[in-house]
């Protein structure tokens, strides 16, 4: 491990150390947060229980379902848009400002057209993710260098192999980056639904919590929520510079 | 011309498909018509307009912070090599995570109101705001510092008449996401803990099952936005296209 890694542990676990000890001093007082320990433990005690566990599996799932329609439906209209130019610029401007929009206020709508229950999330979760993944083929489209394309019409490949064996591998980096941004944004859109406007899950379980002045309870679902999405991140961010690494970049 | 007449043809779709999921399902959705025809009713009725001035107060004091917040935090990072290594994977995990379910630690900290509003507004936007910067300064071109040190340029001359000029194009296009987020930020607090606001007007609509209020101040709210973002995006391609 190299002295940046350990410099960016060391700056972590410093402000967890910190925050303990506001806690424990009562600097911060029990009532605004509990230690970082104390969260640990609570949640550990809330997991053994397994009072959360159908929380824990509904919003997984449900960002799962949100991600893997974003990623399709987002790559899908991407390349779609990319190949008429002209709806392309007249479309860039509403790409750009989509992320403004508060779309927890469409839930309603989604509940006369998809019904009660998950599907609303999931759509919350998808509108969330896909226009990241649009922006992220579209980028990835453009920097397509001429020279293949041409190669490959000078090869006379038909459009099917030309977008699996050139389009696809050298958008590829972008495309990743549209798939980074997809979990994240799936992950954000589905517990902000979740809390907002849901009766079940994670996000829900931490406003109820929160209600109900449980800070146990919400701190340690809390952690739960920053643990899980930092790893998945993480684990994307790796699997990246993995990816990276073999190009020689 | 033609692509003014492209975006028309594009917002005329949309209108389209609009009125045509209204005609499906009426309650769920007003028309466009009977949206824009509640937004002239809002826009003159007395008791909408402190909703607007809360949210847009709150916004304004949002957008200062993160703006000069993110800029500071990006610049200094980005100056300095090592702390931009260790801070980018920091800094990109905090921007992907829910920051809604941190948002009972800030009503904790600072109580219902104005100022949690702002904070959670703040933290939506500060985060891409440093990204951007940070990043700015991390892909200058080597040559212009270099220029700088031939120059004998203090760090402040350089900063002044080096760096932020060359770094503007990328700052600006953080700053447009910046914006977007903290609108959202702000909005999203409002929704969930708040009296006031056009955010609170939004899930009071939901919870009265006032359909075409909530759609009216949806519609106001977007049109908001796309107008702010146009005039930021414009600004950012001539920005971009000046430098290159």
């Amino acid at each position: 491990m190299n002295r940046v890694a350990w410099l960016r542990y060391f700056i972590v676990t410093g402000f967890i150390v910190f925050l303990e000890v506001l806690c424990r001093t009562g600097i911060i007082p029990a009532t605004v947060m509990i230690p970082p320990t104390s969260m640990a433990a609570h949640l550990w005690a809330l997991l053994a229980s397994g009072r959360v566990t159908p929380d824990i599996i509904e919003t997984i799932g449900n960002v799962i379902a949100a991600f893997l329609l974003s990623v399709t439906v987002g790559f899908a209209l991407g390349a779609v848009i990319h190949s008429f130019p002209r709806l392309r610029r007249a479309i860039d401007p509403f790409l750009a400002t989509y992320y403004a929009l508060p779309f927890f206020a469409f839930y309603p709508l989604f509940i006369v057209l998809f019904g009660l229950g998950r599907p609303p999330i999931i759509a919350i979760g998808f509108l969330f993710g896909v226009v990241a993944m649009i922006i992220a083929t579209l980028n990835g489209f453009d920097r397509i260098p001429r020279a293949l394309l041409k190669t490959a019409a000078v090869y006379r490949m038909d459009p099917l192999s030309t977008a699996l064996r050139i389009k696809l591998p050298s958008a590829a980096p972008y495309l990743f980056t549209g798939v980074k941004l997809a979990v994240a944004y799936s992950f954000i859109g589905v517990i902000a639904g979740e809390f907002i406007m849901s009766s079940s899950g994670l996000g829900y379980s931490i406003a109820y919590a929160f209600n109900n002045f449980d800070n146990k309870t919400m701190y340690a679902l809390m952690l739960f929520v920053i643990v899980l999405v930092t790893a998945v991140n993480a684990f994307f961010y790796v699997w990246e510079q993995r990816l990276l690494a073999r190009r020689g970049r | 011309m033609r692509r003014a007449f492209d975006t028309i043809l594009l917002v005329a779709v949309a209108l389209v498909i609009w009125q045509a999921i209204h005609l499906l399902a009426p309650s769920a959705l007003t028309s466009p018509l009977g949206t824009a025809r509640r937004a002239a009713e809002l826009l003159g009725t007395a008791t909408f307009w402190p909703h607007v001035a809360e949210t847009l107060k709150a916004f304004l004091y949002a957008l200062i912070l993160a703006f000069t917040g993110g800029l500071l935090l990006g610049l200094l990072l980005g100056l300095n090599k090592t702390g931009a290594k260790v801070a980018d994977p920091i800094l990109v995990s905090i921007y992907s995570l829910p920051k809604v379910t941190l948002y009972p630690v800030i009503l904790l900290i600072f109580g219902l109101g104005m100022s949690a509003k702002v904070a959670f507004g703040t933290i939506h936007g500060i985060i891409p705001i440093a990204i951007f910067a940070m990043n700015s300064v991390r892909n200058l071109a080597p040559v212009y510092l270099k220029t700088a040190r031939v120059l004998h340029l203090s760090k402040a001359e350089t900063l002044r008449t080096v760096v932020i000029p060359a770094a503007i194009p990328e700052i600006v296009s953080g700053l447009r996401i910046g914006f977007s987020l903290t609108l959202l930020g702000v909005l999203i607090g409002e929704m969930f803990a708040s009296q006031r606001g056009l955010g609170y007007m939004i899930m009071n609509a939901i919870g009265l099952h006032d359909v075409p209020t909530m759609m009216a101040v949806i519609l106001m709210l977007a049109v908001f936005a796309v107008a702010a973002n146009a005039v930021l995006l414009w600004l950012d391609q001539r920005l971009h296209r000046r430098i290159t």
